[in-house]
């Protein structure tokens, strides 16, 4: 099984987008929507969910008024300024370290559980899809990521699937690293705005930094040429392949409105640019494939090791 | 006044519209806390310099003097300490520097070293509008632990516009949590338009007052206006769906320094969001 990941550092640039068009171009894989503190592939995916699950991230500490004798210790020894001067808990500030539990001399802290969000195994008109959903405030949105990630493996196995695509999130955090670390290939989305390649180069060293293979692909390449051939250039200085170039086009917005990926909305499209966005994509799927062909994969690996074991 | 721009969904112009804003005003601060990603400076073109590093605390075990009793181990919920049956390693990556292994070691074999998260840098003295941003390293998670440092620098007799990250998660909470105002930037596409609801529930689990800014306004539909109109939020501005716009972007030009009829409205903003809050407090007394 191998898995893809498409980023982009800067939001917005159209990873959705195209993971929901590979999505639909892919044969045999799961679909996996770990930008999980504002995920939107299901917006056009549309799945049904077979299994719904709470997500407990990290514990919450909790103090007994009764036991408290308003010492101020544990206000002192927060490092994460989640005690108020009341001496209660802030819930969006608390990470559950539990330091309060050792510093109370009068046992009255405890540690409970907190439901950060849900996660959700369901099946598309593609393919099994994992997907999540964030509590409102809640912290351990990477930790939300790895579950996605766990729960789209299983299913992979359960179906018998041989990739998995990941959308990701923006940014290079927590929650960005969550959903490249291990993966076989990463597809940058960038866009020739200086934001976009100021992003593009934080996000091809973050994948230096885990040592994972990166494709790059530059959307509304036309709004600056200039950039775009720039892009293309430190990129090939980089040694890093730029698979293709996607117009500035609103097929993605109409598509969207649609509830359908660009490939299925240019079936339907008169309009001879769309059906050429849409052949672009395809192509730009198509190299995507041919490399995730090439990496070798280490999982099957293992299994084959494991058989001969056993025989 | 504290404002801080945030989406939900990214790309909705949340860089753009601190930035003009920023501009628009004088003697303001403006601070970027897309700390993973911090774009505002490609914009303004200042010269920057490092005002300090952000740490985290990491322990050190002196094996010496360790008995290898694991309760330091036991106790991190980070799973930043493994004990081994000949020493207790420890995964500096991993921890929070919550400080609970140092407290908890009854051999005082532990002390505390750092690693460094990221920076604050500001730009120098004499820039208009007085700028910060904050940097996180490649590689490290601890987000918010940067915005918080960098907010460390809003001074309150000034107006400070925060630049937030995308997302509703943590580093977005860290950003807008100690906030008078949030502006939510959105665009009225399907996408958009989830994303705004969802941080609509932030800033309201928040108790934050905001206003909405709906940017490519024309691209998309109408329901996010409507939305608005029936939930009795208060649509700030409204920017076209203009490629103009778009490609100053991409070029690094804030577009009100092409397009100065845009200053005016700017300014018509933020006089939008005083009397809002000045309202606000009216109906509270």
């Amino acid at each position: 099984m191998k898995q893809l990941t498409v980023i982009s550092g800067k939001g917005g640039t159209g990873k959705t987008t195209l993971a929901a068009a590979f999505a639909s171009l892919a044969e045999n894989a799961v679909i996996a929507d770990c930008d999980v503190d504002a995920a939107d592939m299901h917006l056009i995916l549309k799945p049904r969910v077979l299994v719904k699950e709470d997500y407990c991230g990290l514990e919450i500490a909790r103090f007994d008024p009764k036991l408290c004798i308003e010492c101020g210790k544990c206000r002192e020894f927060c490092r994460y300024g989640a005690v108020t001067e009341n001496l209660e808990v802030d819930p969006y500030s608390c990470e559950g370290c539990a330091v309060c539990t050792i510093v109370c001399p009068e046992g009255a802290v405890s540690m409970e559980k907190r439901i950060s969000g849900q996660v959700f195994s369901s099946e598309t008109r593609f393919g099994p899809m994992a997907q999540a959903r964030l509590g409102i405030g809640e912290e351990a949105s990477g930790k939300l990521v790895s579950a996605v990630r766990s729960n789209a493996k299983k299913m992979a196995e359960q179906y018998y699937k041989d990739l998995i695509i990941i959308d990701g999130p923006p940014g290079t955090g927590c929650s960005a690293i969550a959903a490249i670390t291990g993966t076989d290939l990463i597809l940058v989305v960038s866009e020739p705005t200086v934001s976009g390649i100021h992003d593009l180069k934080r996000v091809i060293e973050l994948a230096a930094h885990f040592m994972i293979q990166v494709v790059v692909c530059i959307n509304k390449y036309d709004i600056n040429e200039e950039n775009t051939r720039l892009i293309e250039k430190f990129c090939t200085e980089l040694g890093t392949p730029v698979l293709g170039r996607l117009p500035y086009d609103d097929i993605a917005t109409k598509a969207m409105l649609q509830e359908q990926t660009v490939i299925e909305y240019a079936k339907n499209s008169e309009h001879a640019s769309e059906s050429e966005f849409a052949n672009q994509v395809r192509k730009i799927w198509a190299k995507v494939e041919e490399r995730l062909m090439d990496i070798p994969d280490e999982q099957k690996g293992m299994k084959i090791l494991k058989m001969k074991n056993f025989s | 006044m504290k404002i801080a721009f945030a989406s939900g969904k990214g790309g909705t112009g949340k860089t753009t519209v601190s930035l003009n804003l920023a501009l628009a005003l004088s003697d303001v601060q403006l601070f970027d806390c897309d700390v993973e990603e911090p774009n505002c400076n490609l914009f303004l073109g200042f010269e920057l310099e490092k005002v300090e590093d952000v740490i985290c605390s990491v322990p050190v075990i002196d094996p010496e003097k360790c008995s290898l009793c694991r309760r330091c181990s036991d106790f991190c919920r980070y799973n930043a300490l493994a004990a081994l049956p000949t020493k207790v390693l420890v995964f500096p990556s991993l921890c929070h520097g919550c400080g609970g292994c140092t407290l908890l070691c009854p051999e005082e074999a532990i002390r505390e070293s750092h690693r460094f998260l990221g920076l604050i840098e500001k730009a120098k003295e004499g820039s208009s509008p007085e700028f910060y941003r904050g940097l996180l390293n490649i590689g490290e998670t601890m987000v918010s632990a940067v915005i918080k440092k960098l907010q460390k620098h809003i001074d309150d007799r000034k107006t400070a516009i925060i630049d937030a990250p995308p997302g509703t998660a943590c580093p977005v909470i860290a950003s807008i949590e100690d906030m008078d105002y949030c502006v939510l930037v959105t665009e009225s596409t399907p996408f958009g338009f989830h994303d705004l609801k969802l941080a609509i529930d932030v800033v309201r689990a928040l108790k934050i007052p905001f206003g909405v800014i709906i940017n490519r306004y024309g691209l998309g539909g109408s329901k996010v206006e409507e939305y608005c109109k029936t939930e009795g939020i208060s649509v700030l501005l409204k920017i076209p769906n203009d490629r103009m716009i778009a490609e100053l972007y991409s070029r690094g030009i804030p577009f009100i320094r092409e397009m100065p009829e845009w200053n005016e409205k700017f300014l018509c903003m933020f006089e939008a969001i005083k009397s809002q809050l000045a309202g606000g407090k009216e109906a509270r007394t």
